[in-house]
């Protein structure tokens, strides 16, 4: 199976080919999605041969290099297109094609009778197509490649409805911000390529080839500038501070978009980008605190404005920039697998969550659109009471939702538990380890409680909509229903595979299997570590880690506690709450202000330094001074335009003057 | 190897294209089309022997010379040849003068005549100067090329012709009087008696005539390029001429001034090119940055595109002054795919114009839904002007940025990557004004769909978009051993120890050592 790696990415490029070239042609919807989501099932059977074979190997032989051609060639610079196969692109295989089907079957249902039906498979098969390319690509190019396809595709279907203007300027917006954290990735091969090749005669991007190498790599310094260079790279990806502002305007997008691509594939590109050069990051303490700074301040500021959206989509938007930041706080505190367990079980209740909010806002768009309202089905303020009307939904979302606040037996709360307990317990960061568990721990509570918000404001309580629309309320058909509950499965039981050591043990000893599989790739790191810190080396009691577990579950209570008072016991407290700091509630419902912030610093800026130049440089500047010198060449010819006419007379100057030039040097010599 | 003297035979077949529509009669206009356009896609396939026939080394080949003009101390011959640099310049140019030739087949109605044989003539003239090995060969086609696109500017142009006409030809013009200048005092300061290149690149010349030498050759060069800040012709000549014309200005003319560095500037003064790699290296920068914001306010598309140029030319001569592999490499690819991706830009933007007779941002929006086609081609052809990964400008720019900053230019190529987050924000920007939206003026309503001709322009072009993207192999190769020839002598150094060079670093799968796979 291993040989045919290939075949993973291809099938989904065939299928947009075809869908692509042909759809437009062929109508039948059932044709156009049935063959998209075809193609992508077939790319998961071949991931899961993949994987399977992977498992049937010992641990240190899975790994696996396939070259296909050389891309690109010059000098010493060398980039293959060829796939490299080892545990933690295995996983992201399964995540991808797995999820990514689920989807597009899900997809087939939500986009029924669209326009562009044929245009929305065709971009979804390319996206899958560039995202197996990002995780699988052996060298640092063609990850790019992919970094940037997943970029064109969000593009592309953040601007769906494109006669919008607000889908074309969110899309818009997306690829530039990705654009500046393209900079940054291509500042990090550049300066990787040219460090290991000038200093140590090493001149790769393939990453086995760096990965063997990478004791050359000095600590600190130079791979700092490296770290933060590809860290740039992850924040304009997977929408961290400072550039997270596009993710929540790209809920433009059709609904199961936001699940596959701004959920559960795409934006965890970073994470999987930090995890792949895990041996880098290791080696730069101040790095690693950036990142883990800056993913602990994503997770709590994208949960503080969370709290206060009314459309169901861009809380959900908000939470995903923050679950995200918890992973990259993983990433920062060492936490590798840590952080890549939360990318996985993210990936399953988050594209739920989407999905479920999907199925709602279809239900409701229905309701609406009978009732002849021009209410918006996506605002909550008209939602409540839906769980009776649509239960399936209602369940996987619920299910989900607990998975994602953090209570224990659910998947979400294995992996954000190990992330705290990581933060507080990593050897780097010392006295700042406390403030980043504190900060994890504030978002995770705000997490359950805008969560649960949410769940009461659209399930709960009586439905808002008229009379007439709530009869039309239904639950979605199955097509859409059956991707629900495959993923609400997930969200309750993906997190056994990476049980803590802590209660493995109370079970008779079950390993972390998560963190057995993924040994391999972060070894490195974990030897490395030792070595550097061991005098560091703390040891914890098992008693503090219970503690903390203990305390992250009070945390997540204490956050649904406070939302079911607010949203079901006593709902006008949020009102009157909102009446006594109006300030404090306006600057949270418009986001803090960020995207006005950035239009003053940087977007009008730019337009008035473009207009400088052209109108005063180009036109004033440089222009006059030709256009005196044409004033004087249009004299000159005057005074010669009885010897010729028409356009030919300028031609004729210039030999005219070209044989005096010629004659003159010579007579000088 | 036949001995048949094909660069010739390719260069001049327009120039015998040209007397045969002397004798047509001015009135058929679509047997001159028809004839422009059946010599153009000759000299193509007869242009492409030269690609099979190329032997991958760093000589010349399928040399040519005659004995020309002898007058006093002169001795002018006609010496042509082709190595790895030059060769995809002509293929270039055969390539994209029947799709030049195509796209104005409606849109010129006045003299076509004229406008044929202008377009024939200029083929003549451009390829004429990439094959030249004899300096003054090579100036007396640089001159036949400015007449044709001279008239085509000034006679079939739009509104503001004459004015951008003539700046057009002032500017070139004084770098051709210079150029002219500094090419006689080498040949007396050589004294070899002729004006064999080969003989130049020999010659030792003192620091300072160099100086002077290389700023009168590269100021001819850097206006032809466009360089910052001598760019000013460039917007209102590609926005007057014709769609033909800005298709070859863009894709072929401007090559000229970046041909001339690589050819002859950059390897004839080796001294001199160094001292001014900073100076070039920094306009080159600002070219990146400012023709990108200087893109973004503006309020024409067809402007917009020949800003665009300027920029993308800025990564050329960034590439080309880097002098490695890589960074000379990514240049010449990047002339290449500039070629390409904007004389598809230029193309696109006649088509609307042809339909609406206007090019003003703001006249349109929403054309995504009344033309599909046209929607995906022009996306396309964006993607690749913004340096798609698998698209053509990719591989080019990142050729050029990775070489530069492996180079002593590692900051200016700091500065210049952030030009891809500006490409990104002027072509989207514009895409989306332009395209995306409500389809709310009457105008545009109405409009129709990419007809069979303007389709059959755009594949060629679409395919090669990929090709270069996905497989540059081929061109690559092609191009390093001559490449390795012109850093060897730009750098100064002698023929014996430019090939001792030019051999570590050949083409060969093996150029990582395997040594390093091994220690862990």
């Amino acid at each position: 199976m291993l040989e045919y790696v290939g075949l993973i990415p291809l099938f989904p490029f065939i299928g947009f080919v075809i869908n692509g070239l042909l759809g437009k042609k062929i109508k039948n919807e059932k044709v156009v999605g049935g063959l998209g989501a075809l193609m992508v099932f077939c790319s998961f059977l071949v991931s899961s041969g993949i994987l399977l074979q992977l498992i049937g190997r010992p641990a240190e032989e899975r790994i696996f290099e396939k070259v296909i051609f050389t891309w690109i060639q010059s000098g010493q610079f060398k980039a293959d297109a060829g796939f490299l196969v080892d545990p933690l692109s295995a996983l992201m295989i399964m995540v991808v094609t797995g999820v990514g089907f689920l989807i597009h079957v899900y997809s087939i249902g939500y986009m029924h009778g669209e326009e562009g039906f044929y245009r929305y498979f065709a971009y979804l098969n390319l996206f899958t197509c560039s995202m197996l390319l990002l995780v699988l690509g052996n060298n640092m190019l063609l990850m790019f490649v992919g970094w940037e396809g997943v970029g064109l595709c969000s593009y592309l279907l953040i601007g769906y409805y494109f006669h919008k203007k607000s889908a074309g300027d969110a899309g818009k917006k997306a690829f530039v911000m990705n654009r500046v954290g393209d900079f940054g990735f291509l500042l990090g091969i550049f300066t990787l390529f040219w460090y290991m090749g000038q200093t140590h005669n090493v001149w790769t991007v393939n990453f086995r080839e760096i990965a063997a190498n990478a004791h050359l790599l000095p600590v600190g310094g130079v791979v700092t500038l490296i770290a933060l260079f590809f860290f740039i790279g992850a924040t304009g990806k997977s929408a961290q501070i400072p550039l997270y502002t596009w993710l929540p305007d790209a809920m433009e997008g059709p609904t199961p978009v936001s699940a596959l691509i701004h959920a559960a594939t795409m934006v965890t590109a970073g994470v999987y980008m930090i995890g792949r050069l895990n041996f880098i990051y290791i080696r730069s303490h101040e790095a690693m605190l950036v990142v883990a700074i800056v993913g602990a301040a994503t997770a709590i500021f994208a949960a503080t404005i969370g709290t206060a959206q009314n459309d169901i989509k861009r809380v959900l938007a908000y939470s995903t920039v923050s679950q995200l930041g918890f992973m990259f706080l993983a990433m920062g505190v060492g936490a590798f697998t840590a952080g890549v367990f939360h990318l996985m079980t993210h990936a399953f209740f988050k594209a739920c969550l989407f999905l479920g909010s999907g199925s709602v806002i279809h239900s409701m768009h229905h309701a609406l659109h009978h009732a002849h309202s021009h209410d918006d089905p996506q605002d909550m303020r008209n939602m409540g009471g839906l769980r009776k009307a649509m239960p399936i939904t209602y369940l996987t979302f619920l299910v989900s939702t607990i998975a994602i606040a953090g209570i224990p037996g659910f998947s979400g709360f294995f992996s954000k538990d190990e992330i705290l307990w990581q933060a507080f317990s990593n050897p780097f960061h010392g006295g700042l380890n406390i403030i980043l568990w504190g900060t994890g721990a504030v978002a995770a509570c705000f997490t359950a409680f805008y969560m649960f918000r949410l769940v009461f404001m659209t399930f709960f309580g009586e439905c808002r909509i008229t009379a007439k629309a709530k009869d039309h309320l239904h639950e979605s058909p199955l097509v859409i229903t059956f991707p629900l509950m495959v993923l609400g499965l997930l969200a309750v039981v993906g997190g056994y595979i990476g049980l803590p050591k802590l209660i493995g043990d109370m079970f008779g000893g079950i390993p972390n299997y998560f963190e057995q599989w993924l040994e391999p790739i972060f070894a490195g790191s974990h030897e490395f570590t030792l070595q550097q810190l061991a005098h560091a080396e703390v040891h914890h009691s098992h008693a503090l880690e219970w503690g903390l577990m203990g305390a992250s579950v009070v945390i997540a209570i204490v956050g649904i506690s406070v939302a079911y008072t607010l949203y079901i016991a006593s709902p006008q407290i949020p009102k009157k709450f909102t009446d006594a700091f109006p300030a404090l509630h306006r600057a949270v419902y418009n986001k803090w202000y960020i995207d006005e912030i950035y239009d003053f610093l940087f977007v009008n800026p730019c337009k008035a330094l473009g207009n400088f130049c052209w109108k005063g440089f180009d036109v004033l500047v440089v222009d006059g001074a030709v256009n005196g010198v044409a004033s004087i060449v249009r004299g000159f010819s005057s005074v010669i335009k009885n010897l010729q006419t028409g356009y030919v007379h300028n031609y004729a100057l210039s030999i005219v003057l070209g044989v005096v030039t010629i004659i003159a040097v010579y007579v000088i010599r | 190897m036949n001995s048949m003297p094909i660069l010739s035979l390719i260069t001049f077949l327009p120039l015998a294209g040209v007397l045969l529509l002397f004798f047509l009669p001015k009135e058929s206009k679509g047997l001159l089309r028809s004839i422009a356009l059946i010599v153009s896609l000759v000299v193509f396939v007869v242009s492409l022997p030269i690609v099979t026939g190329f032997q991958t080394n760093a000589e010349f080949q399928f040399n040519e010379f005659a004995p020309w003009i002898a007058a006093g101390p002169f001795q002018m011959n006609y010496s042509v040849g082709i190595d790895g640099i030059s060769l995809w310049l002509v293929i270039l140019t055969t390539f994209i003068m029947p799709i030049a030739i195509l796209s104005t087949w409606t849109a010129v109605e006045e003299r076509v005549k004229e406008y044929m044989i202008c377009l024939l003539l200029l083929e003549t003239g451009m390829l004429g100067a990439f094959i030249s090995l004899d300096l003054f060969l090579f100036y007396v086609f640089w001159e036949i090329m400015l007449i044709p696109m001279y008239f085509i500017i000034g006679i079939w142009g739009g509104k503001n012709k004459i004015y951008a006409a003539l700046k057009f030809f002032i500017y070139t013009f004084l770098g051709s009087v210079l150029m002219l200048v500094a090419l006689l005092v080498l040949y007396f300061k050589a004294g070899a008696g002729d004006f064999n290149l080969m003989k130049f690149y020999e010659l030792s010349l003192d620091p300072a005539t160099q100086t002077w030498m290389f700023l009168a050759f590269a100021l001819a060069f850097a206006i032809k390029v466009p360089m910052f800040p001598l760019h000013t012709w460039l917007p209102d000549a590609h926005t007057e001429a014709p769609t033909a014309g800005s298709v070859i200005l863009a894709a072929i003319m401007l090559k000229m001034g970046t041909y001339g560095f690589v050819r002859f500037a950059m390897p004839l003064f080796p001294n001199a090119t160094e001292q001014f790699t900073p100076l070039i290296a920094t306009l080159s920068v600002i070219g990146i940055i400012y023709a990108a914001l200087v893109a973004m306010v503006q309020e024409d598309v067809k402007k917009l595109v020949a800003y665009s140029s300027v920029a993308h030319l800025g990564f050329v001569m960034l590439g080309v002054f880097a002098l490695n592999q890589q960074g000379v490499a990514g240049g010449m690819l990047q002339m290449i795919n500039h070629g390409i991706s904007t004389g598809a830009l230029f193309l696109i933007v006649g088509f609307i114009y042809e339909r609406r007779h206007t090019r003003l941002i703001a006249d349109f929006g929403g054309l995504s839904k009344q033309m599909p086609v046209f929607a995906t081609i022009f996306m396309i052809v964006t993607l690749s002007s913004i340096g798609l990964p698998g698209t053509n400008g990719f591989v080019g720019e990142f050729l050029v940025l990775i070489g530069a900053y492996e180079s002593s230019l590692r900051w200016y190529a700091l500065i210049a990557t952030s030009g891809v987050i500006l490409s990104a924000v002027y072509m989207l920007w514009m895409f989306q004004r332009v395209m995306f939206g409500e389809l709310n003026n009457p105008k545009n309503q109405e409009l129709k769909d990419l007809n069979a001709r303007e389709v059959v322009i755009m594949i060629p072009l679409l395919v090669m978009i990929f090709w270069m993207g996905i497989y540059p192999t081929p061109f690559i190769e092609k191009m390093t051993p001559a490449i390795d020839k012109v850093i060897a002598y730009s750098k100064g150094k002698k023929l014996a120890a430019a090939l001792q060079q030019a051999i570590p670093s050949a083409p060969g799968p093996a150029v990582m050592q395997p040594a390093i796979l091994e220690s862990k």
